[in-house]
């Protein structure tokens, strides 16, 4: 899977209330989520956010409480890929079994100028270009079944695909 | 207690760009390898495994089963890997919580699962299932629970998971990991009087913090650990998702061996770290002089000795949990307790993690004891550990408990406390009426 977009950075720590806070914990439907992605951190953020975009955070993103909506509402706003240096293990978790495909990537991505530079990610070979500079870095390849369940559009699609191949 | 020898192994030679390297491999690793089919993983990679059982509880069970249902599958993977236990809210407190635990039961009996524990056979899940024979050495079990950790004391790998996962395990026996590096705690010496498991895992949450091992394994090795009771190395796994570990293990040896003989049906394959396993770090800690350890409130790292938490009166004592409810712990309560009464301005309340070991502290008349003392004896169940039920604190009140948490509102009002203990100073502050050494008491 190959993915191209224009990078917006963040930095360690952030936290799922810095992605969607919990007043808007009662729904869960990642378009609603989406207009709130970010908005206590970067209030004119979910102005900017397009689809296809992609989210560049420091060490352990996504950290704090469990809520499956941070990634939710991530997935929400079209968001294509999350590229971070660490991620919150529970985070980690519900991201793929959402499926939004997420890549850790110890190497700093300097130079960036965000909402113009635009990268790309191949989540097989674990590679991200940066366009402009043509600087690729390494990050941890998704093996085939992962990729599948990003495919597929989370956990509960992938074993469904598994379980009733003919639909 | 003074932490020596803190190794840095480079960090750099054991990321997963080290696929073709000589080095030896975790217990960890080993496991997750084999049972993705893979010769060799490294910390980093992504593996999917088979699941040898998967866990679920009254809380827990009830939103992996509508996941499940949205599957459209008329079984479950395997009707013997499934373990489903109501602990946490029964002998049900209300209304909601009968109606969860009907959803379970429901399931258990369409699905024709083996390990479905009804209470008056149940007990908290993870005293219940090393008890019951279902955890071996070199088995992945999951769970959706964070304690699921707990059955690494006995050389399986064990995680806690979200529901999803759960729902997702039930049909297809997989589950996805990445791999954890492995931080490894070599405890030397020789424990004193009154000092056991428990504060050997608070003693390490002090030393690292509630993040300190976040996303890794954590290994408990040396002589301490070799002479200590499968009891006491449950205590310490169960633990390690305190220190935010994803994982705790002992390797197994013949004191694993000996608890397994006559509970484990079936063959299974002990795992073993290679000598030249790459670790992220090493700790190594002198524990001869340890002292009995107290985590204060809001959190399991802000750990002291007891000797600086003396003299804090409290108003209730636990003995109980999946972290503390075992025959051991009763024993090493009634042993301080014996002849004695508790404090009039403390209620304390005893809680054996599982119905067997009820039973065995009836038999060992070690309920005869407690009761004397005017403590309070419940069936199984997790009850005031989150809060849930039997023993809820007022505002303002202080509790010493044997349990694993101690977050603002754990067992009931936000402005009531939680201390964390063993059983041997749970049960001597009960009597005291306030946060004593052991020694006070059992003279
Ligand atoms: S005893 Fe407490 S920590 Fe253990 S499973 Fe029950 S609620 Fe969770």
């Amino acid at each position: 899977m190959i993915f191209e977009g224009r990078a917006w950075l963040f930095g360690d720590n952030i936290d799922t209330d810095a992605i969607i806070a919990a007043r808007y914990l009662s729904t869960t439907d990642p378009g609603e989520l989406a207009v709130h992605l970010m908005e206590d951190i970067k209030p004119e953020f979910p102005g900017l956010v397009a689809p296809g975009d992609i989210l560049v955070g420091g060490e352990n993103f996504g950290c704090g409480s469990s809520r499956e909506h941070a990634p939710l509402a991530i997935k929400g706003a079209g968001v294509s890929c999350v590229i971070a240096k660490s991620f919150a293990r529970i985070f980690y978790r519900n991201a793929i079994n959402i499926g939004l495909p997420i890549m850790e990537c110890r190497e700093e991505l300097s130079g960036i100028e965000p909402g113009s530079d635009r990268l790309k990610v191949d989540l097989e070979q674990g590679t991200i270009t940066h366009l402009r500079t043509g600087r690729v870095y390494k990050a941890e390849p998704f093996p085939p079944f992962m990729q599948e369940i990003i495919n597929r559009g989370g956990l509960i699609e992938y074993v469904k695909a598994r379980v009733n191949p003919a639909k | 207690m003074n932490q020596k020898n803190r190794l840095d192994h480079g960090s750099a030679s054991n990321n997963s760009t080290n696929h073709g390297s000589t080095h030896g491999s975790t217990m960890v690793e080993k496991i997750l390898a084999a049972k993705s089919g893979k010769k060799r993983v490294a910390p980093g990679n992504l593996v999917n495994t088979k699941v040898d059982l998967a866990l679920g509880n009254d809380i827990t069970a009830p939103v992996a089963i509508k996941e499940f249902e949205r599957f459209g599958v008329d079984k479950v993977f395997d009707p013997e890997k499934i373990v489903l236990v109501p602990d946490h809210f029964t002998p049900n407190k209300d209304i909601a919580s009968a109606e969860q635990a009907l959803l379970i039961r429901q399931f258990a009996q369409k699905y024709k699962i083996k390990h479905y524990y009804e209470i008056g056979r149940m007990g908290i899940e993870h005293a219940l299932l090393p008890e019951q024979g279902l955890v071996r050495p070199g088995e992945v079990i999951i769970g959706a629970d964070s304690h699921t950790c707990t059955y690494g004391a006995l050389g399986a790998f064990a995680t806690g998971v979200g529901s999803t996962d759960l729902a997702a395990a039930m049909v297809i026996g997989e589950a996805w990991f990445k791999v954890p590096s492995t931080l490894r705690f070599e405890f030397r010496g020789q424990l004193p009087r009154w000092v056991g498991g428990k504060d050997l895992i608070l003693y390490t949450i002090g030393q690292i913090g509630v993040s300190g091992a976040r996303y890794r394994a954590m290994e408990f090795a040396g002589s301490a650990i070799s002479n200590l009771s499968v009891d006491g190395r449950l205590t310490m796994a169960n633990m390690a998702i305190e220190a935010g570990g994803k994982c705790g293990y002992v390797q197994p040896d013949q004191v694993t061996f000996d608890y397994l003989k006559g509970r484990v049906t079936g063959p299974y394959e002990a795992v073993y770290s290679d000598d030249d396993a790459v670790y992220e770090q090493i700790f190594s800690f002198d524990v001869s002089d340890l002292e009995p350890q107290i985590a204060f409130p809001p959190s399991p790292d802000r750990v002291r000795p007891v000797s600086e938490a003396e003299g804090i009166e409290l108003q209730q004592v636990v003995i109980g949990s999946c972290t503390n409810g075992r025959i051991e712990d009763l024993r090493i309560a009634a042993a301080v307790i014996k002849n004695k009464r508790v404090h009039p301005a403390v209620r304390m309340l005893v809680i054996p993690a599982t119905q067997q070991i009820y039973r065995q502290a009836l038999e060992e008349g070690l309920l005869t004891t407690f009761i004397d003392a005017e403590a309070v004896v419940s069936t199984p169940t997790c009850g005031p550990c989150l809060g849930g039920h039997m023993g809820i604190l007022a505002s303002g009140e202080k509790a010493l408990a044997t349990t694993n948490r101690n977050f603002v509102g754990r067992m009931g009002h936000p402005q009531s406390e939680v201390f964390l203990s063993g059983p041997a100073v749970a049960a001597a502050s009960a009597v005291a009426g306030k946060i004593v050494h052991p020694e006070e008491v059992a003279r």
